[in-house]
């Protein structure tokens, strides 16, 4: 019942019609459509994903994997008095291929074994690891006095006679570099959030912000690279530890990566505070550092948060840099002792593991267990990140 | 509809002819350039072959080798058990054909400060598993050693883990570096490091020289002592196919590797071509 006068043109539908308040025309309804089909494919690649990695994973959940390097042969010749399961599980092949079969070929594969069997060199015969089966959970994450070893001791020395998969070393290694990481990138990154957007003038913040944020656009490769040349010469001689590749500096080189993260994250949820708050803050006498201390920084400090959970899960899942600069499977949690982080372990070793073999199952178990571990805390930080804007939307 | 399947079949044939001049060489990234090399040496004189050449380690060679997605696969160390079996499940009962195509000297690079200039093979295995830890050890200066590894996907690690280790682990404190050139330049950095990788690489570091036992003479890897077998650490690298395509273009190619003309290119690469005697498997 608008009273518009007869002669006013009539106004634009907008591109194609979009326009809110007007029925779908096909293209649009395509579209829609369209990108409806690109956010399920993206639901589709992650299920994917994680049915894939997780079906390679399942045997060494299951204990299903076998890397006992002394077992009882079976000549080629008692191939009739064995069951197809148990000739499955020592040849290491599946029930399809079994069946696909013929006996002479069954028998071939059997005399290969013994072949294997009998090439094992005479030290290891008698050694009594090589008689364990090392992928049962027990030698995945407890120590095991290992032969030629003094005490129980968490060893990752995958290739070899005697295959050795202890995966606490990793995890050790991965929480050291990322936590240093951390430690060094939060402060940096909420304190740079907190002057950008509270102290800055307009002008110093439109110069600042851009080119933090361009620190995101390094590839990681090229920080590692900076950091195995450059920063690990530099550090050394500034604190004089013995090993020059370490921790300390992938740590350092890995906070390069996430300050951008964590600051584009946190500055956008200091900026969403109300600016009642400050003025309110303001016109009661409080300084310019003290509203942003005292009154911003509460307020946004669920989205501070967030953005340090974001920034680990970034952290934790980065490769490139940790694999350049320190990959030393050492037991210590000492920053200044070299590291070697899960994703370092999976992009190194993948490429020689054999297809199927114990390593490889092995290698996608911590792919499965990386994966996890990031999904929960991105799910963390949104979920909070979430929380919070309602909380200052006020509707909760 | 019979017409349609002569034309299928007839497409099919014709398809199989034209791959029939295709190779793919895929596996060690230690024998990567090598193969390439070869590869564009062969096409230039060779007009109807086309080669081409791809890395990614031995592993990644076996397990295409395995699901038949390369012909020649190669590799820097002996195909395993494992991956035998792998390939006679694939192949339908045949195992993988083996040839020897260069031989490669192993060297020890310390950094070119440290006074040492040898050490035996016995002694080079307790400094990278950990037993020696002081270069005053072994008759050096008093200072902590550092050890500089290959990562252990690499067919070096491997090598020098059966051979040189006895089997027994790295120092867990080993450092583990991407690439033999990465490990020469730590070693060069560092005036206590100390390294093992191809002697073609050795630039800029120290490469002692190795005694095979605490007697023998301490021998220099240079070409001489690498190709009659006095240097004591040395291996083979292989090239590996399936018997079923061993014929034609590709058998062709594979003698053409190990004839002489072949092996002449070996020695640029900085790798020794294989002894006379070993030529013709």
């Amino acid at each position: 019942m608008t009273n518009r006068p007869q002669n006013e043109p009539r106004r634009s539908h907008g591109w194609m019609g979009i326009h809110r308040g007007h029925r779908a025309r096909p293209a649009e309804w395509l579209a829609e459509k369209f990108i409806f089909l690109v956010s399920l494919s993206a639901i589709a690649m992650v299920l994917l994903i994680f049915l894939f990695v997780a079906r390679e994973a399942l045997p060494v959940f299951f204990g299903e994997t076998n890397t006992a390097l002394v077992q009882k042969p079976i000549p080629p010749e008692d191939l009739d008095k064995h069951s197809a399961a148990e000739l499955e599980s020592y040849l290491e092949i599946t029930p399809d291929q079994f069946s696909k079969m013929k006996p002479a070929e069954l028998r071939d594969l059997l005399s290969v074994k013994v072949e294997e069997q009998n090439d094992i060199p005479e030290n290891f015969r008698n050694d009594p690891d090589a008689h364990i089966n090392t992928t049962e959970w027990k030698y995945l994450v407890q120590p095991h006095k290992w032969d030629n070893y003094a005490k129980p001791e968490y060893i990752w020395q995958p290739v070899g006679q005697i295959k050795k998969f202890n995966i606490i070393p990793l995890v050790v290694g991965t929480l050291k570099v990322t936590l240093v990481g951390l430690l060094f990138a939060v402060p940096l990154a909420v304190g740079a959030a907190i002057y950008v957007s509270q102290l800055a003038r307009p002008r110093v913040r439109e110069i600042l912000k851009p080119l933090i944020e361009l620190l995101s656009g390094i590839p990681s490769v090229v920080v590692g690279f900076f950091a195995l040349l450059v920063m690990a010469t530099v550090l050394q001689s500034l604190f004089h530890y013995q090993t020059r590749l370490n921790a300390f500096v992938a740590g350092l080189a890995l906070g390069f990566a996430v300050i951008p993260v964590i600051f584009s994250i946190a500055e956008d949820a200091l900026t969403s505070v109300p600016r009642t708050y400050t003025q309110a803050a303001l016109a009661l006498g409080a300084s310019r550092w003290q509203t942003a201390w005292q009154i911003v920084l509460p307020a946004a400090l669920p989205g501070v948060f967030a953005a340090a959970v974001l920034g680990f899960g970034r952290a934790i899942g980065e490769t490139m840099i940790v694999l350049m600069v320190c990959s030393a499977s050492v037991m210590s949690w000492s920053i200044f002792d070299s590291a070697r982080s899960i994703t370092t372990t999976i992009a190194a070793e993948m490429a020689e593991a054999v297809s199927g073999g114990p390593h490889y199952r092995v290698l996608f178990m911590l792919g499965a267990l990386l994966f996890a571990a990031t999904f929960v805390s991105n799910m963390i930080g949104d979920f909070v990140i979430h929380r919070f804007k309602l909380k200052l939307e006020g509707r909760k | 509809m019979k017409k349609l399947f002569t034309i299928l079949a007839l497409s099919a044939a014709t398809g199989i002819s034209a791959l029939a001049g295709n190779i793919t060489v895929k596996g060690s990234d230690t024998l990567l350039i090598l193969a390439q090399k070869w590869a564009e040496t062969y096409m230039a004189s060779h007009a109807d072959v086309k080669i081409s050449v791809s890395g990614g380690g031995s592993g990644i060679g076996f397990a295409a080798l395995q699901s038949q997605t390369t012909d020649l696969c190669d590799a820097s160390r002996k195909i395993k058990p494992a991956e035998i079996q792998k390939c006679m499940v694939a192949f339908g009962g045949a195992r993988p054909t083996e040839y020897k195509v260069a031989l490669d000297g192993l060297s020890v690079y310390v950094n070119p400060e440290n006074p040492l200039t040898e050490l035996s093979v016995a002694q080079v295995g307790d400094i990278f598993t950990g037993k020696i830890t002081n270069w005053k050890d072994v008759g050096g200066p008093d200072a902590p050693i550092t050890v500089y590894s290959r990562e252990n996907s690499s067919g070096t690690y491997e090598f020098f883990k059966e051979h040189v280790l006895k089997g027994k682990d790295f120092a867990a404190s080993a450092q583990t570096m991407p690439g033999t050139a990465a490990i020469v330049q730590a070693v060069v950095k560092d005036k206590n490091g100390i390294g093992y990788g191809g002697a073609a690489y050795g630039g800029g570091s120290k490469l002692l020289s190795i005694k095979a036992t605490d007697t023998s003479p301490a021998i220099a890897p240079t070409e001489e002592t690498v190709m009659n077998g006095t240097y004591p650490i040395w291996r083979h690298l292989f090239v590996y196919v399936n018997p079923a395509q061993d014929k034609g273009d590709i058998a062709a190619y594979l003698n053409w590797i190990r004839s002489d003309d072949g092996q002449k290119y070996v020695k640029d690469i900085g790798y020794y071509p294989l002894p006379k005697n070993l030529r013709s498997n």
